[in-house]
């Protein structure tokens, strides 16, 4: 609805990026705003530099998997102002058929290995990201295992130790 | 073991003695290599502080090296990833050796039935002793232990003599 | 990464052909609480470059939780961070409800935050234990595990049944009320147990030479390289960062409470050590407060999307068993969205982020532990120190493997 009244940070980000901003929503008191990935640094940058909204914390990054949608991950970032003590979230959809997107490192330090997870379960590429391997399965690893067309169940072979 | 035997393979009177001996020595000083990867470490720690206290059965001289110990206490999740580790120690133990699979995600994988658990660590080694239970009380970490002491005072076979199974 | 190259530049003045040596700790090592590992180049003792891996543990939390019911999920959480299990089904239990738009009632609040409160004291009981049992002072270990058992038996399982895997909440409050007596156990156990524990270790180890000399100074950190890699709880507390999200954010009800939140100084691990002990004071003078105030009432919200019914209705109205089958076999029907809650945990933000199609189980449940960005920092905290000097700031920094991995 036009005319519910948004946070400051959801106000702030619309009123700087306009367009790049697709949607914005409030639902169940989570300020969120799904924009376009070209941009994510460039939001992110700013979310942590504005004097009003000071997001100096990079709580979580994470991707869900919308098998059927198009584009069909979503990567969501999860930030806190430590001085202002607000929270946020930022999605950026991302196609599986190029699924690439900036890392968001040079803005906060801490993302490094949520981004490495990311890539690992979900398969999402982090362009200039410093060090892309897999965290948390082996490196012999095939697939990407939280993405919903990969069995749970399945099995590897036992791998033995190595030489 | 180096003890001489009659000629037609039965051990005599002296043998008897000295294997008993060896057995009493060897149940009340089993050294346990804690394998501890998951919620079950917290009750091995249990397990040997001072309200189930451990060392009343002997066990107590807990070993961080796989050379230095004869029993392999896995306690936790194995999975793909740390079934190789697993594997190199109990390869590293020395000869006589008993694996003790502590709880329901050593046994046989637990409620975890996904790509990263191990389905129970007998699909890499043998284990002589299941305790079960999520995650088991202290109580049937002894209960595993007397279990040991009993095998190593019959001499029953580990299961180690049986392995691999093929099936 | 400056000390590998000081040290490459420093053997070519010399001429001399040297490379660091790798060390690799773990992931089986009595040190590494579990199943970490990391990869050091040394030069001597000093760690010129650290890598931490991780993974040994990794179970599948959030793969697990796609193919369940909402209330079956909360026995995998109890599984995530396994020395404090309550607190991670409170977290789970408030995501969910803020997800429902449903508010517990006032009891169950009291309940959530006492049972939180000591979750909190034994996880770091738990972990100043084993951070000393590594500087070899195993002592304190002893001390401190005596309360962790008197814990479990005479609270924990009393009130839920197992000492360790509790899966107390559920959607819409807690699996059941407490027994009679529980509240006087607590303060039984409070007083003759917990407190002279506290008292006993801080007399063995606060004023000692050797416990200062091994932890002062000893892997430090600023506040902005705290902020910027993402620290929460007790280390960035005892970094000098006032966040603590009781006070911040005062979920649940512990703006009703008078506690005080203790920060360090330096950030190094005597400042972690005595933020902890200090965090337990507080927590116990929280519980004291709550256990005097606690109100009567039902502990669950009478509704029926959301609690079972009563056994009494089930075995006598077709109304209530049908209630009870669509709840056992298809799960809490919870609205379409996404919602993410944070608590705080014994280590810092705990953080669950759960995306729901409607439905009686979630689409995802994303944990934020807040052990991953403290392992994450550990290179920051341990480069250019010595070998020993790992071993003890792991310990202070409290990873629990189940947590990280998840």
């Amino acid at each position: 609805m036009a005319e519910e009244r948004k946070s400051v940070a959801l106000e702030k980000l619309v009123g700087r990026f306009g367009g790049d901003i697709v949607s914005t929503h409030s639902e169940f008191g989570d300020d969120t705003a799904l924009v376009r990935r070209e941009k994510i640094v460039e939001v992110c940058t700013f979310l942590r530099d504005d004097p009003d909204l000071v997001f100096d914390f990079a709580m979580d990054l994470t991707c869900v998997d919308y098998l059927g949608e198009e584009p069909r991950f979503e990567v969501v970032y999860h930030l806190y102002s430590l001085a202002k003590k607000r929270r946020v979230r930022i999605k950026a959809r991302v196609p599986e058929e190029d699924p690439v997107i900036d890392t968001v490192i040079p803005v906060w330090v801490g993302m490094d290995w949520y981004e490495r997870e990311a890539y690992d379960m979900y398969g999402i590429v982090f362009r200039n990201h410093p060090n892309l391997k897999r965290i948390l399965m082996y490196d012999q690893f095939v697939g990407h295992p939280l993405r919903k067309d990969y069995p749970k169940a399945r099995r590897q072979p036992t791998i033995g130790p190595e030489e | 073991m180096a003890v001489k035997r009659e000629k037609d393979g039965a051990p005599g009177f002296l043998t008897t003695r000295f294997e008993a001996l060896l057995a009493w020595g060897r149940k009340y000083s089993i050294y346990p290599f804690t394998f501890a990867t998951a919620c079950c470490g917290i009750e091995v720690m249990g397990a040997f502080g001072t309200h189930y206290d451990l060392s009343r059965f002997g066990a107590e001289v807990v070993r961080f090296s796989p050379r230095q110990a004869d029993m392999l206490l896995v306690a936790g999740t194995v999975n793909y990833k740390m079934a190789p580790v697993l594997k190199r120690i109990y390869d590293q133990m020395l000869e006589p050796k008993w694996v003790v699979a502590m709880g329901a995600c050593a046994a046989s994988g637990g409620f975890y039935n996904n790509y990263s658990v191990l389905q129970g660590i007998d699909k890499i080694l043998p284990v002589d002793v299941y305790i079960p239970g999520c995650p088991p009380n202290p109580e049937g970490i002894i209960d595993a232990v007397v279990a040991i002491q009993k095998m190593l005072e019959t001499g029953a076979p580990r299961a180690a003599e049986r392995w691999p199974i093929k099936i | 990464m400056t000390e590998g190259v000081a040290y490459r530049k420093e053997a070519e003045a010399l001429d001399m052909q040297a490379e660091p040596m790798i060390l690799n700790i773990g992931p089986s090592h009595p040190a590494t609480h579990a199943t970490l590992r990391f990869i050091a180049e040394l030069g001597g003792e000093t760690i010129l470059k650290l890598t931490p891996e991780f993974g040994y543990l990794h179970r599948c939390f959030e793969k697990e939780s796609e193919s369940h019911t909402w209330t079956q999920v909360v026995t995998y959480t109890d599984r995530l961070n396994y020395v404090s299990p309550l607190m991670n089904n409170v977290g789970y239990a408030m995501a969910v409800e803020k997800l429902c738009g449903i508010d517990v009632t006032e009891r169950c609040q009291y309940i959530r935050v006492i049972i939180s409160e000591f979750s909190r004291i034994i996880d770091h009981m738990v972990c100043i234990g084993t951070n000393m049992v590594d500087l070899g002072a195993l002592t304190n270990f002893w001390y401190f595990w005596k309360p962790r058992e008197e814990v479990y038996m005479h609270l924990i399982e009393p009130l839920t049944g197992t000492r360790l895997t509790t899966g107390y909440t559920r959607i819409g409050g807690m699996a059941w009320d407490l027994p009679d007596g529980w509240e006087e156990k607590a303060r039984g156990v409070i007083k003759n147990v917990i407190l002279p524990a506290i008292a006993d270790v801080n007399a063995l180890l606060t004023k000692n030479r050797i416990f200062i000399e091994r932890t002062m100074g000893v892997g430090p950190i600023t506040p902005k390289e705290a902020i910027a890699r993402g620290f929460t709880g007790p280390c960035l507390r005892a970094a000098g960062v006032p966040l603590d999200l009781r006070k911040d954010e005062g979920y649940l009800v512990y703006d009703r409470f008078d506690f005080d939140v203790p920060i360090g100084e330096q950030g190094d691990t005597c400042d972690r050590y005595m933020v902890r002990m200090e965090e337990m004071r507080q927590s116990v003078r929280i519980i004291e407060q709550a256990l005097e105030r606690l109100p009567g009432g039902p502990v669950n919200i009478d509704d029926p999307r959301f609690g079972l019914p009563s056994k009494q209705e089930v075995y006598t109205n077709i109304e209530a068993l049908m209630n009870h089958f669509k709840h056992i076999m298809d799960g809490v029907q919870v609205p379409v969205g996404e919602v993410y809650s944070a608590t705080e945990a014994a280590n810092g933000e705990l953080g669950y982020y759960i995306v729901s199609k409607g439905g009686g189980g979630p689409y995802k449940i994303k944990v934020r532990p807040p052990c991953f960005p403290l392992f994450q920092g550990m290179p920051h905290l341990c480069e250019g120190g010595m070998i020993a000097d790992l071993v003890a700031v792991l310990g202070s920094v409290n990873i629990i493997a189940g947590e990280l991995d998840r």
